[in-house]
């Protein structure tokens, strides 16, 4: 996931595709999988609760938050989880993304105000 | 690399350990994006195990490095794609309000309707956008 040429690789399926990222996704989801079920009728260990059970009501800031974010995702290879821990290894280009993304995530409550407002008046 | 698959599948089972330890002992699901857009929105709660999660996810790879493994990235050095790619990132992440870790593990580990759509989109938009600017642009 550090390495943007292979995250990238992975997305480029139209070229020399890279499936290495799959196998990170698919080796995350396991352990978590367990996790899930092992969630049922416990309480987590330093107390307090689990989740509720997943929102699923789909609509245009999820789909249209991770377009951009798909976008931001293939110009540079980097996702937030990454991004945060290329500040020991990353030198400045990590730095100048890490601050960019910052900024972007600073910006949304009141992006979302503005958008709220607009569609109000509508 | 040899064997990039196997890696791959390590650093994966590693993260998702990670995953279920931040779940099972504090409840928490662990979305990257979650984590630091709610310490820098203000809007996040419990900021002690936030910042321990960032000293780890900083602090883990600094260690490796100081032990003499380096750390892959090949991050161009185009400042304007760094700032526009890293603008749309946290924009992106926290109107779909999670990104990789929140989304792509942990809502698809447990069968969450949004995790799925989102990881569809995402992947697909990247997708899209290396197809563009590889062939367009040679980047």
């Amino acid at each position: 996931m550090t390495d943007t040429t292979r995250v990238r690789g992975f997305l480029d399926i139209a070229g020399q595709w890279d499936p290495t990222l799959a196998f990170v996704t698919g080796g995350a989801i396991l352990p978590m999988l367990l996790a899930w079920r092992m969630t049922r009728g416990r309480v987590p260990l330093a107390g307090g609760a689990f989740p509720p059970s997943p929102v699923q009501t789909l609509n245009r800031p999820l789909v249209f938050g991770s377009i951009l974010f798909g976008i931001g995702w293939g110009l540079v290879g980097l996702c937030p989880g990454p991004a945060i821990a290329s500040i020991s290894y990353g030198g400045w280009p990590g730095l100048v993304f890490l601050v960019a993304m910052l900024a972007g995530m600073w910006a949304v409550p009141p992006l979302r105000r503005m958008l709220d407002r607009q569609t109000s008046h509508a | 690399m040899e064997m990039a698959w196997l890696y791959g599948l390590l650093g994966g089972l590693l993260i998702g350990t990670g995953g279920a330890v931040l779940l099972l002992g504090t409840g928490r699901i662990m979305g990257a994006s979650g984590i630091v857009g709610g310490l820098v929105d203000g809007t996040g709660s419990d900021r002690g195990p936030t910042l321990v999660f960032l000293i780890g996810l900083i602090g883990a790879p600094a260690l490796l490095t100081f032990g003499g493994w380096a750390v892959a990235t090949q991050a161009t050095s185009q400042l304007w794609l760094l700032i526009l790619g890293g603008l749309c990132v946290g924009v992106g992440t926290r109107f779909a309000n999670g990104c990789t870790s929140g989304h792509g593990v942990c809502g698809l580990s447990r069968l969450s309707l949004r995790g799925l759509v989102a990881t569809l989109f995402y992947i697909g938009a990247g997708v899209v956008t290396v197809s563009i600017v590889r062939i367009g642009f040679g980047i």
